[in-house]
């Protein structure tokens, strides 16, 4: 990364990071709606672990957690394509834009910002977890995996959305940037494991990525890692995707803003 | 009042122009009615292998689901239904209409009828679909009509939420925004499994004291139970309570809105 690549990018972060500390209402609903699956899923859906063929050794909550965990970090990472397309909206991105002497800096800046919500909303799920009595039974590299993934995970959807921010530059294409990643989540196993699953949704899932990294990110949590290197390729390898993605649309914007 | 149209006649006019307003709006419509289907797709799928559960009511959980998705489309609808209100707030079109004859009561109605129509479509929809899907209705035709009908009434008690919201705030913006605190009431609710399926113990206790779980399950009990009267009546309660509630309390804060302005 270029030196001015660099200085874009840390004002972008820096300017997005001050906006949510001023404003720490933004937050809320980042973090309510986690809670609110969380307790939904792991509170009201508990018997379900009593399903014939249900085996998952940190019980129930932990393997919701999971779940509510990734799903938080996908929302958290749209939630900076969103940030963009609202300071497109105020005229401020193309300000931006134009005064930038490194425009790739504003995509990398504002995933950074994501990475930070992240990490904050994050942190705070776990503790809110833990002191609830969720069993994590893998150890400290284990806790360290389902992060990374998380963390891979919210890249990728900022990316995601960025590209659409750039490309359309209205926040009218918000639930466009969550819907097809609600989608893809949902068919996934979220209830119950895979091999519980049947008929479209078995096949649905089996080939949809997300279902790698949640197997993954559960086995770590039971201290009993599975397909672990598949799940960060997938993840590595959708990230990759997502930055062609966000730049190429960047230079559409760079055409269109001038 | 001398030349003042009938009660029936100001709430067909308001509403005449709240639907085609919304109808207009396929933006407004589609995430309505297609939201709670991708919801059932998936809920019904994941969650099928619970009907394992010794004592399950049902053996196909669509069965138990569909319901979920009456509710829900009330629920949306009843935010598009406050936020048109509120925006015509906001434009000054309620001002407008203040000094017409028209009553407090025909205008939250006849406002908040868009979103309670998407409503209504939504419902039709969702019947159609589970019907082709497979759910099975155990009280037949006459059972599936009163679901319509509960199910509209339903909206119509949920746009009571939404009008009053909007009365109160006049703000598009703020009304969205109190809606996911009634999502949080949904999903303390009986919508995934019965109550006494329900393992934890304050989560079992706060679904059963949950007006959303009496919504629930007084509907699904047309589908599942059979003529329950136990589980109907609690329902239709519900829901009238909500309705004389908050169109009473918008219908007042409507009287303190126009007192200022």
């Amino acid at each position: 990364m270029s030196g001015s690549t660099a200085q874009v990018a840390r004002a972008v972060l820096r300017r997005t990071t001050i906006h949510t500390y001023k404003n720490p209402a933004i937050i809320v609903p980042a973090l309510a709606f986690p809670l609110v699956f969380l307790v939904a899923f792991a509170g009201g859906l508990s018997a379900v672990s009593s399903v014939p063929g249900f085996d998952f050794a940190a019980g129930y909550t932990a393997f919701q957690f999971v779940f509510v965990f990734l799903q938080m970090s996908a929302f958290g990472g749209i939630f900076s394509g969103y940030r963009l397309a609202e300071d497109f909206e105020s005229g401020f991105a193309r300000r931006l834009m134009v005064a930038a002497p490194q425009r790739l800096g504003l995509i990398i800046g504002y995933t950074l910002a994501g990475l930070v919500r992240f990490a904050l909303i994050g942190v705070i799920l776990w503790v809110l977890a833990l002191a609830t009595g969720m069993q994590v039974l893998g150890g400290v590299l284990d806790v360290l995996g389902i992060v990374a993934l998380g963390a891979l995970v919210s890249a990728a959807c900022a990316l995601w959305s960025i590209g659409l921010a750039l490309r359309y530059r209205t926040v009218d294409i918000g639930s466009f940037m969550q819907t097809p990643i609600f989608v893809l989540l949902f068919i996934a196993p979220v209830y119950v494991p895979l091999v519980l699953l049947s008929g479209w949704i078995h096949s649905a899932a089996s080939i949809n990525p997300f279902t790698l990294l949640l197997d993954a990110a559960r086995g770590f949590i039971t201290g009993e890692p599975v397909k672990v290197i598949a799940a960060f390729a997938a993840a590595l390898g959708i990230l990759a995707l997502m930055w062609v993605w966000a730049t190429s649309q960047l230079r559409r914007a760079e055409r269109a803003v001038g | 009042m001398p030349g003042e149209p009938h009660l029936a006649r100001q709430i067909a006019l308001i509403a005449g122009r709240s639907v085609s307003r919304t109808f207009r709006q396929p933006e407004l419509i589609i995430p309505v009615i297609l939201f709670p289907l991708i919801l059932l797709a998936v809920n019904a799928a994941g969650l099928s292998s619970v009907t394992q559960l010794p004592g399950f009511p049902t053996d196909r959980y669509i069965n138990f689901a569909i319901v979920v998705c009456f509710i829900q489309g009330a629920l949306f609808a009843s935010i598009t239904a406050g936020t048109e209100l509120a925006s015509d707030i906001q434009k000054g079109f309620l001002d407008r209409l203040a000094l017409t004859p028209a009553r407090r009561w025909a205008v939250l109605v006849g406002a908040t009828f868009g979103g309670t129509s998407v409503a209504i479509v939504g419902t039709v929809i969702y019947l159609a679909i589970g019907l082709i899907f497979g759910v099975t209705i155990s009280t037949g035709i006459p059972g599936a009509v009163l679901l319509v009908a509960l199910s509209i009434y339903v909206a119509l008690a949920f746009a009571g939420i939404g009008s009053w919201l909007a009365v109160r705030t006049g703000s598009p913006a703020a009304v969205q925004g109190m809606f996911p605190l009634i999502f949080v009431l949904f999903f303390l609710s009986t919508m995934n499994l019965p109550a006494e399926f329900i393992e934890k113990d304050w989560f079992r206790t706060i679904a059963q004291i949950n007006p959303i779980s009496f919504l629930i399950d007084g509907m699904r009990s047309l589908i599942i139970t059979g003529w329950d009267l136990g589980e109907l009546l609690p329902c239709i309660g519900v829901a009238t309570a909500m309705i004389v509630l908050f169109y009473g309390l918008a219908a007042r804060a409507m009287r303190q809105r126009v007192q200022r302005t």
